[in-house]
């Protein structure tokens, strides 16, 4: 817990993590922008994506389309957040010249996404059966 | 610095941006139809409102940077953490108005 509140003072106070270590070479911190840029094109997507089981899924029950919607939601803004949150640690990591840090959340979200995939599946099939 | 990076880094980072704004744009377009399948009632008004003010954040901050990274002068300045902030922060934003319009 106070990992992240530490976390979130660092994307408020930019001038703090100015101060750590030394400036790396522009070209990493733009990779690393790059990087955080795609993540939150996932994460897009991922809200894209709950917005059209919405759209185009409309024979189902409400129970599961709406359900499968938030899920994708929340995935989304989960992503969005942990991007900014990854982004910053990789620009404090390579600022003070440490590994870069390693995680799980690419793992996870793979589960989640394939859980909400085969739940998909299995809604669109049974809904047809009805 | 003098010339052109050969790697083209400031001008990939500007595309970057461009390819993101064109996601959210997507993404609004689908909660926008979402928000109208049931007609144009003043609920389903007030949320496209939201997302569209959420899309405009969205594209303020891109468009920022995008005029940061353009100009030519000195090194490429790094991406603040509070824009960062701000990106995503816009991104979640709509995910919760998308999450209200549901229905």
């Amino acid at each position: 817990m106070r990992a992240v509140r530490r976390t979130v003072r660092l994307w408020l106070a930019p001038g703090r993590l100015a101060e750590e270590g030394d400036t790396p070479d522009y070209r990493f911190s733009l990779a690393n922008e790059r990087t955080f840029l795609a993540w939150l094109r996932t994460a897009l997507a991922l809200i894209g994506g709950g917005f059209a089981v919405d759209q185009f899924l409309p024979d189902l029950r409400w129970g599961p389309r709406v359900g499968l919607a938030l899920a994708l939601l929340l995935a989304g803004a989960l992503s969005a957040l942990r991007s900014v949150s990854h982004f910053v640690r990789c620009e404090r990591a390579m600022r003070r010249g440490e590994d870069l840090p390693l995680s799980r959340f690419p793992a996870l979200l793979s589960l989640v996404i394939a859980v909400v995939a085969l739940a998909m599946v299995v809604v669109v099939l049974a809904g047809w059966q009805s | 610095m003098n010339g052109r990076d050969p790697g083209l880094q400031p001008e990939r980072t500007r595309l970057a941006w461009r390819r993101t704004t064109l996601a959210a744009t997507v993404a609004v377009v689908l909660a926008l139809k979402s928000a109208l399948t049931d007609g144009a009632g003043p609920a389903a008004l007030l949320g496209c409102a939201l997302c569209l003010a959420a899309w405009l954040g969205f594209l303020g901050v891109a468009h920022r940077r995008i005029t940061a990274l353009a100009s030519r002068t000195g090194r490429p300045v790094p991406l603040a953490p509070r824009l960062a902030a701000s990106a995503a922060g816009w991104t979640v934003a709509l995910a919760l108005c998308g999450s209200a319009v549901l229905r």
